[in-house]
């Protein structure tokens, strides 16, 4: 019966035990609390209890020190909770520097992950123990959420955007992913499995049964879609050159200064002339709706492999 | 003599009226109605989650069913219950006036609730709206192809008797004291119901404008939310939740009324800190309007907004945990009586520390991330309004029935409602704590099997809930006819409101009170 019951769930990343750390402090504190306040009223409702029909309570007097003491005590318990929630909340949003990116496009009612090295996968997520990974998401309608309860993380997955989150699996095994915000009629289907493997074992599952690698589907692209006409391997084009390109800072027209990560470089395919490299004419077809979402992800794998 | 209740007679006496005790007795209906309305839709939610699969019905008709209990629940019953009825009936009374200042514009509010529960209705009966109550975007506005701007439109037009509602409490409040009735005689049940307004009135045009910007991107293909036609999705959730959380204060905030007066009443003595809980009321009210984005933290919001809404939500447990210990410590060296409104209080005070502290838990950026879009918010959230907004309105309107009425409930069996409904509540919500840290998501049809056990112990609690329910609604009917005669004052309790007739009459005093004391002057009743 018990097994069948489970009230903690697994912790398979980096991030869970500083997650649960916290919870299980919070549930002490909540517990204490919850213990204090209810004892408080049993106890003052047996002591207190109504001897006779017409008793009046004594009114009670200058509260002051224990208003202040009531009002100061919480508040400085809930700073503390505060800093370190909002500690845990930043090791979350940071990637580390050398991530494996996957890539993720959500779309009623699957989830479509993409490895760099070509392999697809429906509703599955294979990735190494050990090293840091990051899943770049994006999706093709309404908005979904990428949860792995398992990792203790969680982030929405918004349609005309890219968002990320990140994680690092510290040990091998089978996980429960989860769509968390509502999404339409199949909600409750879009979920799939995490599998955690050895280093190598991914590597072998890597290798296996896959066409080509995500980058040379964007260079095939790249070629239908006849963007080499323009961006050219040197600063001889109508477009700007694309080597190098990706982590740089890009001068626009209008003065200001972007760094050409994936969103960048997503948003100047669908829409180029919303934030224009400084020296270019506004020439560049808007590709909305000319290339699916997973398109824009291979295009934005090759640019970013695209390197002098 | 003539009360209020046989003043005049007919259906037209009554649709007409303009005395606020009748319009209260017109949304107590209408609220009851929404309530098991609400309710049925929660029963079908349970039945469905007793088993992992989706196997009672096709997962949109679940979805459907959450939906519309959300909807139903939140706009119809929450938001309106305690300060349309309970407010509506007794603010005139607590203040000595004989009337809200504005009485045909309440009547107007009533009827303004009524125009869009029907809307909403209407879009149930005919095929229902499957987005959930908080109708993100863009699902709701460009992928359901349910009654969406139907009954979006009703909670519009509702929203409109609520900004009525709240501007009458409003004026009536500064302008129609009776002689000595100073803002801090004023009992604390009246300072919640005005911090409440003031919510009212400035949150609930927000909402209005978002659900016209949902229905004209819905109807007309206005590109306001939907990426595709160059919208902002996430932009809706900021809009939503400006409205949408200070509403949980409008939720809640009458309720911490209701249970100042049940703890004064029930102890015999002032409530512990008045002037501190009252203005924990406002603090609470202005606080509120600047912790909405704590709803978004996984919606891709900057690491700093989300610091900025983090703390700005542990700011505004404070007063909130200073209203229960205030509480707390009104029971100490009181005469405590363990009347069935009084139960209500206690159990109030309970489950909403528990809801206030699990609250905590989201509000703490590195948990929320885990546990939010799982049922630990649903549970959390049923704690707040149920735990809360429910026990504090049914503790009040078991305190107040007999001056309403003129009749007493049935003590025993008050005392087993009570009681059946606290442990069913319990029994209901407490295992979906455990359910969202284990990682299952809210709004899901079917889920893992290693989650039954949990969730068939909520189902079981829920079944325990509903039979709970039905025995208040049984003894109050009951009541009206063969109650005892319950008299001014059954509780010993100070106030005006008991010192008038049970019911009062129309004007509800025979000539203007004139006030000399404190609310709460137990102390001051055995010298006099």
């Amino acid at each position: 019966m018990l097994s069948e019951l489970p009230l903690f769930p697994v912790g398979a990343s980096t991030i869970a035990p500083q997650v649960d750390a916290l919870y299980l402090f919070m549930v002490g504190l909540a517990l204490f609390f919850s213990v204090l306040i209810a004892g408080l009223i049993v106890y003052f409702a047996i002591r207190y209890r109504r001897r006779a029909p017409d008793e009046i309570g004594v009114a009670a007097t200058g509260g002051l020190i224990l208003e202040t003491a009531w009002s100061v005590i919480p508040l400085v318990i809930v700073l503390f909770i505060f800093v370190w929630g909002a500690a845990v909340f930043f090791a979350m949003a940071r990637p580390p520097a050398d991530t494996l990116t996957i890539y993720v496009v959500g779309k009623q009612w699957m989830w479509k992950f993409q490895h760099a090295a070509g392999q697809q996968e429906i509703n599955e997520l294979h990735v190494p123990v050990g090293r840091p990974v990051k899943i770049l998401m994006t999706s093709q309608d309404v908005i979904h959420d990428l949860f792995v309860p398992a990792f203790r993380v969680k982030a929405d997955v918004l349609p005309g955007r890219y968002t990320t989150l990140w994680f690092e699996a510290t040990r091998t095994g089978q996980y429960r992913l989860f769509c968390a915000e509502y999404c339409g009629t199949k909600h409750s289907g879009m979920t799939g499995w995490v599998y955690v493997m050895e280093p190598h074992e991914y590597q072998a599952w890597l290798a296996g049964g896959v066409t080509g690698s995500l980058a040379s589907s964007g260079e095939k692209l790249f070629q239908d879609l006849a963007c080499n006409t323009c961006h050219l391997p040197d600063t001889q084009g109508r477009g700007p050159m694309l080597h190098n390109l990706f982590g740089s800072t890009v001068l626009l027209a209008t003065g200001e200064k972007v760094v050409a990560d994936e969103s960048y470089l997503r948003e100047s395919i669908l829409t180029p002339r919303a934030r224009l490299t400084a020296g270019f004419e506004p020439l560049m077809p808007t590709f909305q709706g000319l290339v699916s979402e997973e398109d824009v992800l291979q295009l934005v794998e090759y640019i970013k492999t695209l390197k002098k | 003599m003539k009360d209020y209740l046989n003043a005049t007679y007919g259906l037209k006496s009554w649709l007409l009226t303009r005395d606020h005790k009748r319009i209260a007795l017109l949304y107590l209906a209408s609220v009851t109605l929404f309530f098991f309305v609400g309710g049925a839709f929660a029963v079908m939610v349970r039945l469905e989650l007793a088993t992992p699969p989706a196997d009672l019905m096709q997962p949109e008709t679940y979805n459907k069913m959450f939906t519309m209990h959300g909807v139903a629940m939140v706009f119809f019953f929450l938001i309106p219950a305690i300060p349309a009825v309970l407010g509506n009936w007794l603010i005139p009374v607590m203040i000595g006036a004989r009337d809200l200042a504005f009485p045909k514009l309440n009547l107007a509010s009533w009827y303004i609730f009524m125009l869009g529960g029907l809307f909403t209705l209407w879009a149930m009966v005919t095929g229902g709206v499957d987005t959930g109550w908080t109708f993100y975007t863009p699902y709701s506005s460009a992928f359901s192809n349910t009654h969406v701007v139907t009954a979006a439109l009703g909670i519009f037009i509702a929203g409109f008797a609520s900004i009525l509602t709240g501007l009458n409490f409003i004026v009536t409040i500064h302008r129609m004291r009776a002689p000595g009735m100073t803002w801090f005689r004023l009992p604390l049940f009246v300072w919640s119901h005005y911090a409440t307004s003031l919510i009212m009135v400035l949150g609930t045009p927000v909402i209005a404008i978002t659900i016209l910007l949902v229905a004209a991107e819905r109807a007309f293909g206005l590109g306001l939310f939907d990426p595709a036609r160059g919208g902002d999705p996430v932009l809706f959730q900021h809009l939503f939740w400006f409205y949408s959380h200070p509403a949980v204060y409008i939720m809640v905030l009458p309720a911490m009324g209701v249970v100042s007066e049940l703890v004064a009443a029930f102890s015999r003595k002032p409530v512990f800190g008045y002037a501190f809980v009252a203005f924990a009321s406002l603090a609470i009210a202005v606080i509120g309007f600047l912790v909405w984005g704590h709803h978004m933290f996984v919606s891709s919001q900057s690491v700093y907004a989300a610091m900025i809404f983090s703390v700005l939500s542990f700011l505004v447990a404070v007063p909130s945990a200073v209203k229960v210990f205030n509480w707390t410590a009104t029971l100490y060296r009181g005469s405590i009586s363990y009347d069935t409104p009084m139960l209500y209080a206690f159990g109030f005070i309970g489950l909403f520390t528990i809801g206030g502290l699990t609250g905590l838990f989201l509000a703490t950026l590195g948990i929320d991330v885990h546990v939010t879009d799982t049922y630990f918010i649903v549970a959390h959230f049923h704690y707040i309004m149920f735990g809360g907004t429910i026990m504090g309105y049914l503790g009040g309107l078991h305190y107040w029935w007999p001056k309403m009425t003129g009749r007493l409930y049935p003590e025993g069996w008050a005392k087993l409602g009570a009681l059946t409904i606290f442990l069913g509540f319990n029994l209901t919500f407490f295992p979906q704590f455990v359910l969202g840290y284990l990682g299952m998501p809210r709004r899901y049809a079917a889920y893992p099997e290693e989650f039954q056990v949990l969730n068939v112990m909520s189902s079981a609690g829920a079944t325990i809930l509903g039979a709970g329910y039905l025995i208040p609604m049984i003894y109050f009917i009951w009541s009206l006819r063969y109650g005892r005669i319950a008299g001014p004052n059954p509780w010993g309790a100070v106030g005006l409101e008991w010192t008038t007739p049970s019911p009062p009459p129309t004007d509800n005093f025979e000539k203007t009170p004139i006030v000399t004391q404190p609310a709460y002057a137990y102390h001051l009743l055995e010298r006099a």
